[in-house]
Parts: structure tokens; sequence; C-alpha cells
């Protein structure tokens, strides 16, 4: 659902613009052929952004159907409210734990998988299947296999240690599985697109490392990781966005916000705590304003990512 | 001299038993990897094969009942309906989202015209604008003024213009050379032939790379869906594997798995199939 990402570093805008003269020269056409993309844009996007930020300034109510201008408050009333704010703490946590596990592991599976060895295609085409899932699928299949009753990893574990987790039931076991969920889920992703980053890595400056004797492992931390960093900074970005909101079918599915820990479920990210508050609670301010927190976080990372995404962060070649 | 000399010789053999038993613990490594990552996969597959009694046991024997499992779902629990719901979506925001996009990169490339940089940084901002963070007014504007709740254009509108396809097919045709638009100007055509019979042509790559991530957007759609369409008819699939799961009481897991795996057969096969187009249309590294 997301407008974002998947546009890797190479293909970011304003990388080349041809100074020569029109192909076609039109006033009419080229507004024709852009007024679809704008009419949308302008309408479900603008407009909605728009009256997004006017919400977030009205309280309203359900009961009596009115709206009520309050200014910032909604915003005042989140930035002191106990529970957004550990509703903020876990999600950064999260986000952060599915950034660097996904990204080191993903780095780790393509750098394997990209060897010269047999079956290399196989092994690729293995690794990277979970892009093509859902995170509503991902939820489904992960909310079976850790079943404390009938899900295969309890069985496993009662039938070698005797144990038997409640996987769902406890808040610090309900985050890390959600968190373990999303970072399958998001593999395929990266691998893909450290794979091709991989194959376009210049070969010669590896060779002449492997002729200057310099070991996998060498060779894998002082060329092949700083060569990789425009991709790993794209990376980043992409991975931040698809856990502040796909992570939403996930939570959605696996455990609905929920167990309790503190005030609010210790899996309620922000989007989640969004949701519940527009369509649960019918606060349509606060949620706005919560909208309007997140714009601005999404803002400050998409500007980052055009600031420094575009210039090589790597150095030679 | 004598000594340098047994070194080498020595170093010959070492050096390729070393790559052997590097070459062997990359293939350990990878099975072990590839097993983790389709550990839960392999689970669903085979318990959406078993029985009702099977599925609750620890056996990891495949049934015979995944058709039994999948009518079960298919038919009662509405799955064939929110599959055929979502194949609607998604071919229509995957056609629209590459044509649109087609179009507007058209117009940015090849016509120079004024407040087109305003244009585009109209364009490149909604990159900004997550849909997820704007469904308190969507909800408004869709359901309220367009009146168009419970209805396919609902789910489909919204997300026919692509910011990322239109910078994709921009760069694409940004690198294929000028001269070819000239010479088509010179011949008489117009930018739709030119489009039909030359920029199409050399993109195949490019729209096969935008159809899979398009077809796996659309298809996951899930927090728009669940809020915009409280009609069941028209309810996509991803929101329907959670109504399977919900029935009250007891989930049957073995029909929930069959359900799973057909939910994410499509995309995964579009995905497949496209792979080759997904990595190359992407012009990662150096763009000739």
């Amino acid at each position: 659902m997301t407008a974002l990402p998947t546009t890797p570093p190479e293909a970011a805008p304003a990388v080349r613009e041809t100074q020569a003269a029109p192909a076609f020269r039109s006033r009419l056409l080229p507004w024709l052929f852009l007024a679809p993309t704008l009419v949308v844009l302008a309408l479900f996007l603008y407009l909605p952004a728009a009256q997004t930020l006017g919400l977030s300034t009205y309280r309203s109510n359900i009961v009596l159907g009115t709206q009520q201008f309050v200014g910032f408050a909604n915003f005042g009333e989140l930035l002191s409210s106990p529970v957004y704010r550990q509703v903020v703490g876990q999600t950064l946590a999260f986000v952060a734990l599915v950034v660097v596990l996904g990204l080191g592991l993903g780095l780790g599976l393509a750098w394997l998988a990209s060897r010269p060895i047999r079956g290399g295609r196989i092994y690729r085409l293995l690794l990277i299947f979970p892009y093509a899932l859902s995170p509503a699928v991902a939820g489904t299949l992960w909310l079976f296999l850790f079943n404390p009753e009938i899900g295969a990893v309890n069985q496993l574990l009662g039938s070698l240690f005797g144990l038997r987790p409640r996987w769902l039931d406890d808040p610090t076991l309900a985050f890390g599985l959600v968190t373990a969920a999303a970072v399958w889920k998001g593999l395929g992703y990266n691998v893909v697109f450290y794979l091709a980053a991989l194959t376009n890595l210049p070969g010669e400056v590896l060779e002449a490392a492997e002729i200057d004797g310099a070991s996998g492992t060498q060779s894998f931390w002082r060329i092949v990781v700083p060569l990789l960093s425009p991709m790993t900074f794209f990376l980043l970005f992409t991975n931040v966005v698809y856990a502040l909101f796909d992570s939403f079918g996930l939570v959605d599915i696996l455990t609905r916000g929920g167990p309790i820990q503190g005030q609010a479920g210790a899996t309620t990210f922000l989007i989640y705590q969004l949701y519940e508050d527009a369509f649960r609670n019918f606060r349509t301010g606060l949620a706005a304003a919560q909208a309007v927190l997140m714009l601005v976080l999404v803002g400050a990372i998409t500007l980052l990512q055009f600031r420094f995404g575009s210039r090589r962060v790597h150095y030679g070649a | 001299m004598a000594l340098e000399r047994v070194e080498v010789r020595r170093a010959a053999p070492s050096a390729s038993g070393r790559r052997r038993l590097s070459h062997a613990l990359t293939h350990a490594a990878l099975i072990v990897a590839v097993f983790l990552v389709g550990v839960p996969l392999l689970f669903a597959l085979i318990k959406a094969t078993q029985t009702s009694d099977q599925v609750v046991t620890p056996s990891l024997l495949p049934g015979g009942a995944f058709l039994t499992n999948l009518e079960r779902v298919w038919t009662e629990a509405n799955l064939g309906r929110y599959m055929l719901n979502s194949f609607i979506v998604t071919i229509a925001v995957v056609v629209g989202k590459t044509t649109l996009s087609v179009l507007a990169a058209l117009a940015f490339v090849y016509f120079r015209f004024p407040l087109r940089s305003v244009a585009f940084a109209l364009v490149l901002f909604t990159l900004m604008l997550p849909t997820e963070l704007l469904i308190v007014a969507l909800f408004d504007l869709v359901s309220s003024r367009l009146g168009w709740a419970n209805s396919y254009l609902a789910i489909i509108v919204p997300f026919l213009a692509s910011a990322t396809g239109t910078f994709l097919f921009r760069q694409h045709f940004l690198n294929i050379p000028t001269s070819l638009a000239d010479a088509a100007r010179i011949d008489g055509c117009g930018p739709l032939l030119f489009l039909r019979h030359v920029l199409l042509p050399l993109s195949v790559n490019t729209i096969g790379a935008l159809a899979v991530i398009q077809f796996v957007f659309a298809w996951d759609q899930y927090l728009w869906p669940l809020v915009i369409m409280q009609s069941d008819e028209r309810q996509v699939v991803q929101v329907g594997l959670r109504k399977l799961i919900d029935v009250g009481g007891q989930t049957d897991w073995g029909a929930v798995m069959a359900g799973a795996i057909v939910t994410l057969l499509p995309p995964l096969l579009v995905f497949t199939l496209l792979q080759e187009q997904f990595s190359k249309g992407f012009a990662l590294g150096q763009e000739k």
C-alpha cells in the first residue's frame, strides 16, 4: 500500500537531465499525458494529506457528531501521553531490530549465494521467495507454526526439552516473534537487492585483492561492504518504511497489538495505534495528529535518502 | 631459493583444498539458511494436506486431504470470492499504474513545457506521503464524498498513480538515445506512435520489473481494504485470510493453511516467472 520504496539508488531522480532540444513540441500533449497521474495524486494524496493536517486540529465527538477546533491540543495530548510514548519506544525498538537484523542477514545470505558454486540459482530462488509473500500470509503461517499446542515449534521444543512457551501471551516473546516474522518476511527483498548489487561489483577490485593475498573475510569487510554502501543506504530507507507500515498486517493477524505490557500491547506499533484510534476508538482528530507526526518522521527519512542516497557513498570504482 | 620453491609447491595443493573446504562450507551454510527460510512454508504445505484429525498431531507426514481442505475454504469460507476480487483489483492496478506512469514519463522526457519541474516535484513529493498515513481522510473522501465504499473503485483508483513507476520509466527513457525520437519525429511519427513502436519494445524489462513490484504490492494490500470494505462480497483475499482464522472457537488449521498456500501462489508465480526481467529491469550498476 505504501507509495514508497523500490526505486534502487541508481534509479533515484535527478540523475541525468537531457539538456538537448525536446523531441516533440506541443503545449497540450504533455499535460494530457500527465493529467491522469496528477489528478490521482492530487485527489488521493495531496487532498487527504491537507485534510489530515486540518483534522489534526479538531476534536471530534462521535456521539454528538460534532467537531471542535482545539488547535494543537491533540499533539499536546499525544506527546504527554505515557501510552503513546510507550508505543513510540517499542516502535523504534522494533524498527531498529528489523533493519539491523534484516540488512545483516540479507547481506550475509546474498554474499553466500553469490559465490560461484553449483546450484547457485536454486539457492538464490529459495532464499528470495519470502519477497512474494504478503505480511498477512506471513502472519498466518507464523501463527500456526508458533501455536502453543499444535505448532511445530512447540511440538519440537516440548519433545526435546519439555518447553512449551506461550509465544503470543507473553509480551517479550510476542514482541520477539513479531520481529522475527517481520525480518523473515523482509529477507527476500534485501537478498534480491544485495544480490543485484553484488553481481555489479567491479570484479577487478576483488581479483586484485585476492592476488594481494586478502582472505575471503578480509575482502568482504574491507572491499565488499564499503562498495555496497549505496545499496545499504537505500535498503536502510526501504526497510524503515517497511517496518513502520507493512508491519500492520503481520501484527493484526499475529497479536492484534497485544499482549499487554505497560499500558498498551507490547506489539502495538505506531501504525496499529493510529488504526485503533481512528477506526476502533473513533478519535479522528487524535489519529490525524498521529498521522501528521508520522508524516514528519517519514518526510525526514525521505529527505535524508535523497540527500545522501544519490551521492556515491562508496570509494573507488 | 630452494626454500621458496618448496613453499610454492606446498601452497598449491593446500589452496585448492582450502577452496574445496570453503565451497563445502558455503553449501552447508546455504542449505541451513534455505531450510530455515523455508520452514514456515514447508510446514504449511504439509499441514495443508492433512485431515482435521491429523493436523492437530505432531505428524509431519503429508496427507491426502489438500483438495478437501481447499474445497472447504474455497466455498464455505468464501475464499473463491476473495481470490476473484483480489485478481480484479490487482490486474486493474498493475495495468493502470503501468499505463499512467509510462505516459507521465513520456511527458517528462520528450517534452519541454512550462512548469515541467513543478509537475515533476509534485510527483516526487508524493514519495513522502504513504497512503497508510492518510487513511483517516481518505476514508472520509472515498466513502462519504465519492460514495465508493464497497465498490472496487475504492481499492483501485487511489492507487493508480505511481511515483516509483514514473521515475523508473523516466530513468529508462533517459537512457534511450534521443536520436531515436528525433528520427521518429522526422519520419512523421507522433509521440504515441513513437511510444508504441519504439519505446515499449525497448522497455520490456522495465515493464516486467514494475509489474512484479506492483503485482506484489496490489495483491498484498491489507490495511486499506480492511478499513474501506465492509461488504464481504468485495473483500480481498488478504483480509479474507484473517476471517478464516477468526471463525470463532476452533480454527480449522488444515483449511487455513490450504487457503494461505493458495493466497501466496499468484505473486509467487508472477515473481518466479518474471524474475529475470525483475533483476534486469532495475538497470542496476553500469547502465549502457
